[in-house]
Order: structure tokens, then sequence, then C-alpha cells
């Protein structure tokens, strides 16, 4: 049995001494970041206050109060610290989490220093970040599912666009409910269109994707102007309401952030569940994941590769136009031109950055949705560095990231690929 | 009792091709009945059928003795045929156990995966049949021969009584290969039927009970081995006489021509694929290395034809240090190139014949002058390299893409010996060719060496080593494992360190030319290879138990 042991010169022996190295000194290069950007520039009598209850909710929760200097040297410390010990010994497989817990140490550093002489609601920041990570995770899951079955989907963008309309039209018509179904059918329906194109003519699923975002948006304007516009009633559906889960959403702190949101909230973490058993723990999962793997494997065993795409590609497009309804009837109550504003996109970066898991898409979604909710906070309270800067900071960190130390993800096999049969 | 499978006039017809023409064919219970034919004579097409991949245009399909009809893998797969394609359907990124159950899934509530239940039935099946693998393994960290029989599993879960296996010994090493015989057996014994597609003559001997031989999509002869010998096969197979012996002359080497010293090359995935390899090949010799496939052959060829930068170490042409230079300075200085994969890397096929015989000198004249391609002399060369390398092509206008493997192969090799050249690099040069046109890129490899050329040759077919080689250098996981000289050398000990399993101390000692970078180190090695073999198994599951937490 000689031949068992296979090729043992693996990678995580070969490239662990070079990853092992970087994410060393990523993790220096932050805790200098910390000291010398933030750490720096604090007078030592500053205080930080971050208050914990979000605003509009009755729990009760002192306030976090600290002299800013010290707490900033001590994270500095810390993460050099780690930065340290990675470089001489490493975490080993652990990497990856003390990366996390490196990366919030130096965002909470960084709103330390944001709030240092004045407050900052951190309940609040934590709850919109979970808000805005809603829309990025629907997209990312909607990528997951098409491109696991092997199929391409960027127009993930023009689906969402596309059901955060019909969702507004419906919406004002027959009521929330019906614009929800409305807005899940547009995108079912568009998927529709990119399954045929892609799956059963073989069309470059690029230029299917793009021909399908291009599209929507021009649709999408020429209706908002022509229709919306001039029928206010049709563009009114409200939103749904925030529903308080008994007994948890009244937890100090955590309550509001986690257990008072809107259906689409708790839907997403349904969905994204749902979808993390359904794929690795279902024979539907087995089957779409070996499609998007090797085709022509699950031909031979007698899985229909094209019916398992459709289905993919036609859930995708639902999730989509359910992400895409999340827009008007579940933040903003009204159709705005563009408004997904690259949403869809960043839900496609999101599911690579995750590595085509759900969760970890979510995790990736969390750190976009952080992104964006710090595009819309810090002109607001006025930060000593240019807004613009900041608002590329968090996307620079990611291509850093997605380059150089989270490694090369791994992309379903057959991604893109479509199947042609042979002999027929 | 009627036998198990019987085809009756089995005819199907591709644009332009009949592809099988009206084959009768019968199996027994318990039987191995061996599929002979050339590549492109219609054995795979025929198995397609039966395998529901296909649809005939005529004839019938009687599973013990009922007609049926199989118009997809699952009408197959329910009539009890099961099928080892020749390249395999397994999913890398999946385990043993997903593989095997994917189509035919134990489950448990409707449509949860019962893996435990899977996994049980495999280790059932796999101590029934002696065919040993771990079902937790993922399959991409499974060698080729493990990979086989995760394939025989499969079939044999779905429980096919009729197993087809489509040149199954191609990626295996000589051991592994009697491994598989070995299970054919007991397969047999336990009342399965197989039918084995091969080209390789030798084998059919070995193991069949009957042999059918197709020549151009008909049925020419069947035989047993009792009755039949290499050469007559051979004779069937190609409708004429072969020569299968060949012919060179004295070894004489000269020079050294091509110095590889300690090279390192990287693979796609930036590990290293070639690991501190060194050798000489030297004017007038064949330096044959043997491998299987993936051990670094591909990333050393590519390297030294410079299509892969080196990451460590020199090679050197002639005195010439060419370990960074580009392919076309490599090809001026008289190195020939036999790429491995003929249609991607050895040819534009859209590209005509003519333009294709030229592609490494289509820049100098007389081809073109100044910038502007001669056409007329383009095409007059190339009428001429079609007939001396007795090319079949309707014309050299007609595009590569249509000309069969042996005859594309042909082109390639006019094109590179066309010119006065030092060094031939042969990458496989006769994978999946027929055996006329074997015999004739053999012949030309050796009148490169007998005219005083050095000649490279990488292979992964060991009989095609054996013939041609003057020294045999064993690659495996990336270093030179032994150079033995053609007396020294014999199957079972080329194929065993094919394998990884030993290193001789003596063959050390034949290795002229080669200077190991550790001395002292080569020699321990040998003495603890046992335990070493021993370590690098807990280490890899070590590395795996790791992955396999990265993954999850």
């Amino acid at each position: 049995m000689s031949t068992l042991s296979p090729t043992m010169k693996s990678s995580a022996e070969y490239t662990g001494g070079g990853r092992r190295r970087v994410m060393g000194v990523v993790f220096l290069a932050l805790a200098a970041a910390i000291w010398l950007l933030f750490a720096r520039t604090t007078q030592g009598e500053m205080v930080t206050t971050f208050t914990l209850n979000p605003g509009g909710s009755q729990a009760n929760f002192p306030n976090l109060e600290f002299i800013t200097l010290p707490v900033l040297q001590a994270i500095a410390f810390v993460c050099a610290l780690l930065g340290g010990y990675q470089l001489v010994r490493g975490f080993g497989t652990r990497t990856n989490a003390i990366l996390g817990l490196v990366a919030a140490l130096f965002i909470f550093a960084f709103l330390s220093w944001v709030a240092s002489g004045t407050s900052l609601n951190l309940a609040g920041l934590l709850r919109a970040t979970l808000i805005r990570a809603v829309p990025i995770t629907l997209g990312a899951l909607s990528g997951i599912l098409c491109e696991r079955a092997g199929v391409v989907n960027i127009a993930i963008e023009g689906m969402m666009l596309t059901g955060a309309m019909v969702a507004a039209i419906f919406g004002s018509l027959y009521g929330l409910w019906v614009g929800l179904l409305a807005g899940v059918l547009a995108g079912a329906l568009l998927a529709v269109v990119h399954a045929i194109f892609s799956i059963k003519y073989k069309t470059d699923q690029i230029v299917s994707g793009t021909v399908i975002n291009i599209f929507s948006i021009g649709m999408s304007s020429f209706i908002s102007a022509k229709y919306l516009a001039a029928n206010r009633q049709l563009n009114n559906p409200g939103i749904f309401p925030d529903i308080q889960i008994p007994g948890l959403a009244e937890i100090p702190f955590i309550g509001p952030i986690l257990f008072s949101h809107n259906v689409f909230f708790f839907s997403m973490l349904l969905f994204l569940a749902l979808l993390h058993f359904g794929l690795f723990f279902t024979r539907w999962g087995l089957r779409l994941r070996s499609v998007g793997e090797h085709p022509k494997a699950a031909d031979t065993l007698g899985i229909n590769v094209f019916k398992t795409r459709y289905m993919a590609v036609i859930l995708g497009g639902m999730m989509a136009g359910f992400g895409g309804a999340y827009f008007t009837l579940g933040s903003v109550g009204r159709f705005d031109d563009v408004m997904t504003a690259g949403r869809g996109f960043i839900g496609l970066a999101a599911m690579i950055f995750g590595n085509w898991n759900p969760f970890g898409a979510f995790g990736a979604g969390l750190l976009f949705g952080f992104a964006d909710m710090l595009a819309a906070r810090l002109a607001i309270l006025g930060v000593r560095v240019a807004s613009e800067f900041l608002l590329m900071a968090p996307y620079i960190a990611t291509m850093i990231v997605l380059a150089g130390v989270v490694g090369r993800g791994q992309a379903p096999a057959a991604d893109g690929q479509p199947y042609e049969k042979e002999g027929h | 009792m009627p036998p198990v499978l019987e085809l009756k006039t089995i005819t199907k017809r591709f644009p332009g091709v009949l592809a099988n023409d009206r084959i009768d064919l019968s199996l027994e219970r318990g039987e191995i009945h061996a599929l002979l034919g050339e590549n492109g004579a219609g054995k795979t097409t025929l198995m397609n059928i039966l395998y529901g991949l296909y649809q005939p245009d005529e004839g019938e399909i009687f599973i013990n003795g009922r007609q049926v009809q199989i118009h997809s893998p699952t009408d197959a797969i329910n009539a009890g045929i099961g099928m080892v394609h020749q390249h395999f359907m397994l999913i890398p990124v999946f385990t043993v156990t997903e593989n095997v159950m994917l189509g035919s899934e134990s489950l448990k509530m409707g449509g949860i995966l019962d893996r435990r239940a899977a996994t049980e039935r495999i280790r059932q099946i796999s101590s029934a049949y002696g065919l040993e693998v771990d079902p937790d393994d993922y399959v991409r960290d499974l060698p080729v021969g493990v990979q086989q029989r995760v394939e025989i599993i499969k079939l044999l879960y779905r429980e096919a009584d009729i197993l087809i296996l489509d040149e199954p010994t191609a990626v295996l090493t000589p051991q592994e290969a009697d491994e598989l015989f070995k299970i054919m057996h007991s397969l047999t014994e336990r009342g399965k039927s197989i039918i084995f597609i091969t080209h390789k003559l030798r084998e059919v001997l070995d193991i069949a009970d009957r042999i059918t031989v197709i020549r151009r999509g008909k049925v020419v002869g069947s035989t047993t081995p009792k009755q039949a010998n290499q050469s007559k096969l051979a004779a069937m197979m190609v409708g004429r006489e072969v020569d299968l012996s060949v012919h060179k002359r004295a070894f004489t080497p000269g020079a050294d021509v091509l110095t590889v010293q300690n090279l390192k090359v990287g693979d796609d995935r930036g590990q290293i694929a070639v690991d501190d390899v060194s050798f000489t090949v030297r004017a007038g010799e064949v330096l044959g290395i043997a491998g299987v496939q993936g051990n670094g052959q591909t990333e050393l060829v590519e390297a030294l034809t410079g299509l892969r930068p080196a990451l460590d170490g020199s090679v050197r042409l002639l005195n010439e240090d060419v370990t960074r230079a580009n392919p076309r300075r490599i090809t001026e200085l008289g190195t020939a190139h036999i790429p491995e994969d003929r249609q991607r890397d050895g040819l534009v096929l859209s590209f005509p014949v003519a333009d294709n015989l030229v592609l490494n000198t289509y820049y100098q004249r007389p081809f073109s002058k100044g910038a502007v391609l001669q056409q007329a002399t383009i095409a007059k060369v190339a009428e001429e390299r079609v007939n001396s390398f007795d090319i079949r092509t309707p014309s050299v206008d007609t595009s590569a893409a249509s000309l069969s493997g042996g005859n594309q192969q042909k082109v390639i090799v006019a094109r590179e010996l066309s010119r006065p050249v030092k060094l031939v690099v042969a990458s496989q040069p006769t994978r999946g060719l027929d055996v006329g046109s074997i015999e004739y890129i053999h012949g030309r490899l050796i009148e490169s060496r007998d005219n005083g050329g050095a000649v490279l040759l990488v292979s992964s077919e060991l009989d095609e080593i054996m013939q041609l080689s003057d020294r045999i250098a064993v690659i495996y996981r990336g270093k030179i494992v032994d150079v033995l000289s053609a007396q020294d050398a014999s199957k079972e000990k080329v194929g065993l360190l094919m394998a990884g399993v030993v290193r001789t101390a003596t063959a050390k000692k034949a290795s002229l030319g080669v200077k190991p970078k550790p001395k002292a180190k080569a020699s321990s090695k040998t003495k603890t290879s046992a335990r070493k073999a021993a370590q690098k198994k807990k280490t890899s599951r070590a590395a795996k138990t790791t992955r396999r937490r990265k993954d999850s």
C-alpha cells in the first residue's frame, strides 16, 4: 500500500512559511498604524464615549467611557504581540481567526479615535452594519446558488434593481407582501432569461449578465421617469415594520442590535442557514455542487445537468429579487433611479471573499456593510481625515486581504463553462 | 444460459465517419473480454453507446437474453452496466464517499445525506473486493491508482454486473496495473463480467479470457490469448505486419548537449513541481525520463523549453546558459520541442497545415522578407515536408484541426526536425497514437540520435522508454530518484522507482554525468528509506487533517 501515501508536498507546507510571514507583517503594520495614526494624534486626557443604546430603543444600558490614549496604546501593543508571535511561531490553523481578531481590534481602535472628545453610538453603528450587510449578503447568496452550479451570474445587480422597482409598484398597488412576491418573481424572470442564454444557447455568461444589467438600468429608469414620477401613488409602498423578537429584543445592548429588525434581516439569516445546510448536507446540494464542479461526471451518474443548472439559476434570481425588494420595501419606501448602487456587484465580491460559502459570504458582507455604513456616518461625524479616503480604506484593505493574505479561493471548477452534451 | 450481454449489429455514424459498422459482441458471465483496437477504431464509441451516452443508429442490445433500450446513463445503471471512463469522472473537492454516492445517495429524512450509511457500504465493498481506500479522503489527495479504485467502487455501489473499463492502465504504473489486474480477477470470481478496452497488446494477453479486435469501426476478428501472440494481434489491429522492435546503432555518446543542474520549478499553484533536479543529455544519446503522469515532467519540459521560469538552478545548452532564455532563443540554439499536448501547445489548430509547418521559422528567410510572409515559398516547403514525413492531409491548406491525431503529431515532428537540431525534447510523443504512427515517430527520434543529436524523451509509457532510451532517469514527486543505464534497467525495477517504492544504491553509480548535490545524504537515504516512508505517511496524514479543518 505504498502507493496510498499521496503527494504530500502540500501547499500548506510550501506556501505556509510565506503566508505566515505575510500575516505577521500585516498584524505588525496594523499595530504600527494604530500607534502612529491614532495614538500619536490623541491628547492624553481625551475621553471616548460609546453610547450602547441604539436610538429609539427602550432598553437602557450605561454608556461606555474611557480615556482614549491608554486604550489605543494597549490595543497597539496586543496587535504587535500577536504579530510577533505570528512571525516567530505562527498560529497555524487559527491564523484566520486571529486575523479577524486583529481586524476587529483595529476597527475598535479607529472608532475610539474617532469618538475621542465626543461620543459615538456604538450600538447604532453595529446595528447599521448588520442592516447594510443584508442586501450584500442576499446578493452573495444569489451568486453562490448560481456559481456553485457552474453558471456565472453577474446580472445580480440588474436582477436586484428590477426586483426593487417591481416590488415598489406592486407593493403600492396590492400591499407589501404582494410587492415582495412580485419582486422575487421579477428576479426569477430575469434569471430564466440568463439561464436560457447561458445554458441552452451557451452564450458567454458575462455578456448575458451584462446585457441584463444594462437592460435593467434602462428599463427601470424609463418606467420610473415615465410613470412613477407622474403617478406618485404607484411608488409609495411603505416599508415592512421592525419585528421585536419577544424576550430577546429586551436584552440590553445585544437585543436592539440583533433582535429588532424587519422581515428582510431575519429572512437573510434563515436563507443563510438553509443554503448552508442545503448545499453541504442534502442530496439537492451534493448534486448542485457536482454540476458546478464536473458536469460530465454528474451526467454519467444520471444527474440532469441542464435541469439542475436551470433550477439553481432561477433560485439565484429569486434570491436577487428578494434582495432587490429590500431596497424599496425594507429600507427606503420608494423606488429611486439606480438605487441598488452596485450592491449586487459588492455581493459578488463578498461571495468570492467568502470562498463560495454562505457563512463566509456573510462575514464578507458584514465587512462591506461596515464600510458602507461608515460611508454614511463619517461625513456627519466630521472626522479629521478626508472622508473620501476613509471611504476607500476598507475596500483597499479588502483588496490587500484578497490578493495576498487569504490566498486564492476555490471557485467551482466548472464555473462559467457551458455544458456540452456529446453524441446527440 | 444466454450471455450476460449481447450487442447485435450496432452501427453509429458521425458526420463523415462510420464509427461503428455492424458490430457484434457478446460477454459471458465471469469473463474478461478485451476490446482491442487503435485509437479511433471505435471502441470508446461502442462503449458510450452501451452506457447510454450515444444513441446507436442501428442495432440491438440484449442483457441476460432480454432486449433493452439504453437512452441515458441512468438506463445503463439500471440495467446493471457501469463504466470507468478513460478520464476519471471524479470530483476532486468531494470525498470518496460523496463521489461514490453521487447520483444514488443514501438518504435519511427525505433529502438529507446519510454519509455514515454510505461510508459503511463503501467499507464493505472495499473489503469484499480488496479495493483499499479510505472513504473520508478527498479525491484530490489520492494517487491515480486509488482514484481508479474509487471509480470501480462507484460501479459496485450501484450493483453493476457488467463493468466497462476504458483504457484503465493508461495512467497507472506497472505495479498499479498488476494491482488492478488482481482486482479484476477478484471481480470476475464473484460473477461480475468485464469489458476491458485497451490498445496495449501485452496486457490483453496477460489478462483477457477472450479478445475482440476492432479496426475502423468493424470487428476484424475474435481470438483468445492462447491462440494469439503480440505480432498477430498487432497485425489484426493495424491491418498489416508491424515491426514492433526498434533498430538503433550502437551507443556512442558524445559531448554534453544539455546540462541541468539543481533545477527547481514551480507549478501553477506555486508548489514545487521539479525539485532540485540534475542531469545531462549527451550527443548521440536518448535519455528517457520515466514517471507516472503529474510527477513534474510537464513543468520540467516547460522550464527546459523556456515556457516556464525556473525558480533555482541552471540549464545549459551547448555551453550557453539558457536558464531564463525565452523560447525563441532556445529554439534558435537548436532545440526541437515536441510538446505533451499537441493540440494546445504544438499546433494552431485553426491554421492550415502549411502555416503550422513553419511556426518556428516563419520570421526567417526564405519564409519572410522583412515583414512580409512569402506564401509561395511556405507552400512549396510545406508540400515537400508533407511528402517526406508522410503526413496524410488533403492539402497543405487544410486546417490542422481536421487531421487525425497521428498526422497532427507528424506535422509537429516535421516542423521540429526539418532543421538542424542539437537537442530534441519529446514529451509523450506517441500518446494516443496508432501503432503505425508510433512506429514512424520512434523511427524519427532514433534517426536524430543516430545522427548525433541529443534526445530527451519524457514518457509515461514504460514500454516506450525501455525501447528507445540509452539511459533512463526516473522522476517521482519532482525528484530524479535514480538514473539507470539501459542494460541495468528492468521493467520491474523502473516500475518500482516510478511508484516511489525503492531507490537502489547500485544504480546510483550508473548515473553517469549526474552530480547529486548532497552526496552524504544520498547514501544514507537508502538505508532509512523504510523509516522515511513511514514518516512520510504520518506527515501526510497530519497535513490532510489540517487541510480538512481548513475546508470546514
